[in-house]
């Protein structure tokens, strides 16, 4: 069985490339691709901890990924519409030409 | 030690690296449901076949379709001029890099004392609906609440107004 910490070292891996991501690109859409990749990431490292845990069958950590992958999905509605919107408006999703917050 | 692990973690670490590094934003889209797949994947290692199926259905049935959309709706899959990479790209990938050796050296150096596996685990779709319903009733009312409130308002956020139009 592989240990708990090669998936935690994964998990750090794909946060940090999320965060990578969300940093360095200029897209607003690509900026919530790192998010969502790090979302995950954290979602790994809590199912990993539950499957390691002392009290598995109790499900907390289980519950959180589930209730986590929800939150993160009205959370993926929510940020592409408001890209969208933006869009609209400024014609651009370049997040560095985006530099005022009047319309 | 498992030895499906390995291709699994690559497999999830390339197509997150791909969805941040491709040029076409199209390519990262698709790159990102390769890493959604290969996150599944460890799931269903970790005997979490719910988180791992519910991962599949919500992210690559839906989130990776929605952001597929919104790809198209911005025409944002044509690469801009003056390069992908945002002017502060440098402290940004330095950023990510020092979070990532933190985090790493914090695992490396606690890894003797993290918990060794439990022998096998049942984590059935009916125990999980139990608690659902049960100890964790609270929870799934606000979540549904909060995707409720989140639908509608990504669709009046993204609705489109005419100038003059009330």
């Amino acid at each position: 069985m592989t240990p708990l910490s090669s998936y935690l070292l994964v998990a750090a891996l794909l946060f940090a490339v999320g965060l990578a991501g969300s940093l360095t690109r200029r897209n607003a859409i690509l900026v919530l691709i790192g998010i969502e990749l790090m979302l995950n990431a954290a979602n790994l490292n809590l199912i990993a901890f539950w499957r390691y845990g002392p009290h598995p069958e109790a499900l907390t950590g289980m519950m959180f990924a589930i209730f986590s992958i929800a939150v993160a999905a009205a959370e993926a509605a929510v940020g592409l519409g408001l890209v969208i919107h933006v869009h609209r408006h400024a014609h651009t999703t370049d997040l560095d030409a985006m530099n005022r917050m009047k319309g | 030690m498992s030895f499906v692990f390995y291709p699994i973690a690559a497999l999830a670490v390339a197509g997150g690296l791909a969805a941040v590094l491709l040029k076409n934003t199209v390519h990262c889209a698709l790159a990102l449901t390769v890493a959604f797949a290969g996150l599944a994947l460890l799931f269903l290692q970790l005997d979490a076949q719910f988180a791992g199926f519910a991962q599949i259905l919500v992210y690559i049935g839906a989130v990776a379709i929605l952001v597929v959309f919104a790809i198209l709706l911005t025409r944002g899959s044509e690469t801009p001029r003056d390069g992908v990479y945002s002017r502060h790209w440098t402290s940004g990938l330095a950023i990510a890099a020092g979070v990532f050796a933190v985090l790493g050296l914090a695992v490396l150096q606690s890894a003797q004392v993290l918990p060794h596996e439990t022998g096998t685990i049942k984590a059935t779709v009916m125990q999980i609906g139990n608690a659902l319903v049960a100890r964790y009733v609270l929870a799934l009312e606000i979540v549904a609440a909060l995707l409720t409130t989140a639908t509608i308002g990504a669709v009046i956020v993204a609705t489109h107004e005419k100038d003059g139009a009330e």
